[in-house]
């Protein structure tokens, strides 16, 4: 059984995820998750340990395609999308740090 | 409204001509989309261009497909060239696909005519369409009502007579919860039948994209056009799309059916009273009927609630400010990707990403997605078990008819309680179908659900096909 | 390099190379290097809502060909998604092998006869590239970053060595070696200046034969002079906190190479959780013993092969020589040296325009045919062309083409009749007796003078042999 969900355990996944959360919004979240992972218990009790994990339903493998060149899109409409763009690049503010 | 089958011999013959069902369409959906907020989009340029084209075909002579001059609702997850894709999300407003998902492409070689974009839960997360970012979608039948979700759109755009076909999409039960609240036909195809490319992901692994309908035959038709292998989807089945419509009058004599226990488990009195009076009637009709337990579908909501939460944090996270869609700026890239999507996802989507993220963090991989994936294997196994007894699994669709506004909004583990007999399908892998068989308090009606293995669309229509004339629709 | 007396270092890297197929990994944009920004771009490799990856075929024929050329094990295989948000990658997850690598384990042999073991290949893909606007142009201080997509989905594979590296040197040793082997498959053009090959190191110290020591990770090394820099600097750095006392943290570092020092990017604690799960939207990867078998029939002779092959033909060869053979080794040179062998260059020659002329025009290879090579070289030999028109002649083939004869008749390199240099030398010898007297005497220093006097006359069209022919001829 999983330890109960806490408030910094919220605030963590938050930062990772890339999400503000307010005061009031992380006291919601941590009570409404709480709940759902706490519901999830139920699996737990089940003895699983030589069960393999399904990633797919069926068993399809070796789905490729051939390498060969298909259209691209024209770069007009690729940074009409973008909310930002300089150069036929999309722009971006500062980095703040080198790639992982 | 005629159905899609009508329709597209009528335009074949020339008795009737795409355009102007077209224009009857577009008719409906302007007296009642105030009112009932189906379609965020509709495409009156490009549509009647469709309808124009196909009735131009019609006029040379030249073949027309299974659905030609069909009025069409597209649920707004599904991407479609130059037409606004919004997954009813902020983070996406005003953003235009530069690209068709695959079933659009195949509607259109069958000659259906795409009329707009119909409203969903955001990024199809709910089961009421209340998570809309642009207002909840009514239920045309009482439109105090939710028409459940998250195909709410779709399954009120054919309930309303708007169109006689939709797409919907099913991840958890998406398309035959709405359809039995709506009181149509839905069908949740085996994962892999239907392309997914062009389908903005919810969770991949359980994903699939299907029809409502008013009828069985036109959900036979539609299924059929849009069903088949896709290279560029690579967990499309291999095999081609499979002959439905012939077989939709097969009947069921000399099927086994179960009626399983743990699929009515806590349903309200009247809808277990309607899938006894289902099963009666399949029964009447030549089946074998039998009772099943299968104890491991009440493990799959737990499995369900972090497998797709967990696949949902990922397929959002591109939804970043970068690329297209919303942008709020901030003084870094960092600050401007948590402003943007702090500020473009609705409190659903955010709490379905946090789960999600949680369960594959580290030291919680194990306790949480890791056993659920086991949870998921051991489900396939009971579901394999119980198809050595029977032929078709019966059991509700919903636990209740249509459940009024705000009912469950406010905690979030009542709305997901609500998708407890949908979701196995999905875990599993295979295919169900939601069919409309009497009704309940306040005249709204109950869906039957009808379960079968991978790949046995072809059986479970014939079966929907039986109920719905025990119904009363020949 | 070496370190302090008692220390000893222990290296693992892991190279990550880009793979020469014709379109990306999971669509079909062109794999093109340089392109005009965001033109090789689509649904697919712009993560855009909807869009599906479809795996390359040829991406897997080659991480096979890396894996066999490796020695590894070709095993069943599933991709994972890594999640971690970066503007460049537009998915904001990289799609990658996690626990179930294509290639399981290997090893490489050095020339200098060190195994070095090979823990896995995978494939995963590149991700776009970021252009620096404001500050220096550098990521840090920055004000403003445009996004290239072009590279991203690129195929590339990253092959993980164990820590069996001891010495800086080794380990550029290995990094040529396995550039060699990428080379030769065919599943890189092993070039690191443009980034198609790049590597990450992992360093510690320790003394010798005890535990290994905590490492550091520099990412990101893209020569092999940064390689060995890196690496001795950062061996030093820790052999130095080490014996002051103190403890070597577990980090990413980042090389700068102006600086020539590494300094801290990450630490530990500030880790990403990349909350690795199967990528649902692909299926399981398990090549049939057919498909391996057509990859491993297409697989050409290793470098160790080649070069132990090439050095036979060199017997008694010098250390300039032994260089000049690494060299063409390393660039797949070695069937052009071998053609001429066979077709009679002397072995010294075609190794040394092999490793030079060749090696310098390696960009425009693909318009010498071996035939040409070869009888550019012959031409030398049999004193047609002076070594300076031989070079001007394959020069002149890499950058346009053509067969030898012409192209060294449109240079004007005409052979000097035997009688023009006859007439020639003769009218040098009135014009010079004294000289010419010395020579006769045995002093054969003189030669050089005529032929340069020679040389003058014809304008270089002379050749240096036949000079001294002439010469000795009249003695």
């Amino acid at each position: 059984m999983a330890p109960p969900l806490r408030r910094e355990d919220v605030a963590h996944v938050a930062r990772l995820a890339r999400l503000t959360l307010s005061e009031a919004e992380l006291d919601m979240f941590t009570e409404q998750l709480g709940q759902v992972l706490e519901h999830a218990n139920d699996m737990s009790a089940l003895a699983l340990d030589d069960v393999v994990a399904t990633a797919h339903p069926f068993g399809l493998t070796n789905v490729v395609r051939e390498d060969v060149v298909t259209a691209s899109l024209e770069r007009a409409r690729v940074l009409e999308m973008a909310p930002d763009a300089q150069d036929g690049r999309f722009a971006v503010p500062q980095i703040m740090g080198d790639a992982p | 409204m005629k159905s899609a089958a009508r329709i597209a011999r009528e335009v074949q013959s020339g008795e009737t001509t795409a355009t102007a069902e077209l224009e009857a369409s577009f008719a409906a959906i302007s007296r009642r989309n105030g009112e009932l907020n189906v379609f965020l989009h509709v495409d009156q340029e490009g549509a009647r261009d469709q309808a124009a084209h196909i009735d131009a075909r019609v006029a040379r002579g030249e073949p027309v497909g299974a659905l030609a001059g069909v009025p069409i609702a597209i649920k707004d997850n599904l991407c479609q060239i130059g037409v606004p894709t919004t997954c009813s999300s902020k983070i996406l407003e005003g953003w235009r696909p530069p690209y068709n998902a695959t079933v659009i492409d195949r509607l259109a070689l069958a000659g259906a005519v795409c009329v707009g974009k119909t409203n969903l839960d955001e990024f199809a997360m709910g089961s009421s369409t209340e998570n809309s970012a642009f207002g909840p979608t009514r239920n045309p039948l009482d439109p105090s009502r939710v028409p459940g979700g998250s195909s709410g759109g779709s399954a009120a755009a054919v309930a309303a007579d708007m169109t006689p076909i939709a797409l919907g999409s099913d991840t958890g039960g998406s398309i035959r919860q709405p359809a039995a609240l709506c009181g149509i036909v839905g069908v949740k195809p085996t994962y892999g039948l239907v392309s997914r490319y062009g389908l903005i992901a919810f969770a991949s692994s359980l994903d699939q994209v299907g029809p409502l309908a008013k009828t069985v035959l036109d959900s036979a038709l539609l299924l059929e056009a849009i069903a088949g292998h896709d290279p560029r989807d690579s967990t499309s089945l291999p095999e081609p799309s499979p002959s439905l419509v012939a077989h939709v009058e097969d009947g069921v004599a000399g099927l086994r059916v179960a009626l399983v226990h743990e699929l009515v488990e806590g349903a309200d009195p009247e809808v277990l009273e309607a899938v006894e009076r289902a099963t009666a009637a399949l029964a009447d009709a030549g089946a074998t009927v039998v009772q099943l337990s299968i104890p491991e579908i009440r493990l799959a909501l737990s499995a369900y609630y972090l497998i797709a939460p967990a696949e949902a944090s990922s397929n959002l996270a591109r939804f970043d400010g970068v690329r297209y869609g919303l942008r709020v700026d901030a003084k870094n890239v960092t600050a401007m990707m948590e402003a943007t999507r702090t500020a473009g996802f609705g409190a659903e989507v955010k709490r379905r990403i946090m789960l999600g993220t949680y369960a594959l963090s580290a030291g919680y991989y194990d306790a949480y997605y890791g056993q659920a994936l086991k949870v998921r294997t051991h489900m396939i196994d009971a579901f394999a078990r119980a198809y050595r007894e029977a032929d078709l699994l019966i059991g509700a669709t919903t636990p209740s008819v249509a459940f009024a506004f705000g009912e469950k909004t406010t905690n979030p583990m009542a709305m997901y309680l609500s998708d407890v007999f949908t979701i196995p399908t999905n875990l599993a892998g295979e295919a169900a179908v939601s069919v409309p068989f009497g009704t309940g308090e306040g005249g709204l009606p109950i869906g039957v659900q009808l379960l079968g293995p991978g790949r046995s669309e072809a059986r479970l229509l014939a079966a929907a096909r039986v109920l719905e004339i025990a119904d009363g629709r020949p | 390099m070496s370190l302090p007396h008692g220390w000893e270092m222990v290296v693992g890297l892991e190279v990550h190379t880009e793979l020469q197929t014709a379109t990306k990994m999971f669509c079909g944009c062109a794999n093109a290097f340089g392109a005009v920004p965001n033109t090789s771009v689509c649904p697919v490799c712009l993560g855009l809502p909807g869009a599906l990856p479809v795996l390359n075929e040829r991406a897997i024929d080659l991480a096979m060909a890396i894996g066999m050329a490796l020695h590894s094990t070709i095993s069943p295989s599933t991709f994972h998604r890594k999640n971690y948000f970066y503007p460049d990658m537009p998915k904001d997850f990289q799609i990658s092998q996690y626990d179930l690598p294509i290639n399981a384990g290997g090893y490489l042999d050095l020339p200098d006869s060190t195994r070095v073991t090979i823990e896995r290949a995978h494939l995963e893909e590149d991700t776009g590239k970021s252009t620096h606007l404001g500050g220096s142009g550098r990521i840090h201080g920055a004000d403003r970053s445009l996004v290239d997509y072009n590279r991203s989905g690129v195929p590339l594979v990253e092959i993980v060595s164990g820590p069996d590296i001891r010495s800086s040197t080794q380990a550029r040793l290995y990094a040529s070696e396995l550039r060699a082997i990428l080379v030769a498959t065919g599943a890189s053009d092993g070039r690191m200046e443009e980034g198609s090959m790049r590597i990450d190191a992992n360093v510690s110290v320790r003394h010798a034969d005890e535990p290994f020591g905590t490492r550091c990770e520099i990412k990101n090394l893209n020569s092999l002079r940064s390689l060995q820099r890196a690496i001795d600097y950062e061996a030093l750095r820790q052999v130095e906190l080490l014996e002051g006392g103190g403890r070597v943290r577990q980090e990413t570092r980042h090389w700068d190479e102006n600086l020539g020092a590494t300094s801290t990017m990450r630490t530990k604690e500030e880790a990403e959780d990349y909350r690795y799960f199967r990528e649902p939207d692909l299926v399981d990867l398990a090549p049939d013993i057919a498909w391996q078998d057509r990859v491993r029939a297409g697989l050409p002779p290793m470098p160790a092969e080649r070069r132990a092959t090439l050095s036979a033909r060199l017997v008694g060869a010098n250390d300039a020589q032994l260089d000049a053979l690494e060299v063409v080794i390393d660039l797949g040179l070695d069937p052009f040296v071998h053609h001429a062998i066979d077709a009679g260059v002397d072995p010294g020659l075609a190794l040394a325009r092999g490793a030079n002329e060749l090696a310098a025009g390696l960009e425009d290879i693909a318009r010498l045919n071996r035939d040409a090579f070869s009888a550019t070289l012959l031409m030398e030999q049999r004193g047609e062309l002076s070594s300076t028109q031989a070079k001007t002649v394959l020069g002149e083939l890499l950058a346009h083409g053509g067969e030898p004869g012409t192209v060294a008749a449109a240079k004007g390199f005409e052979q000097l009749s035997a009688d023009t240099l006859g007439t020639t030398v003769a009218e040098l010898l009135a014009q010079f007796p004294s000289e010419w007297e010395r020579y006769r005497d045995g002093d054969e220093k003189l030669a050089q003078f005529f032929i340069g006097q020679v040389m003058r006359i014809t304008n270089g069209q002379a050749n240096g042999k036949a000079v001294v022919a002439e010469l000795r001829a009249r003695r």
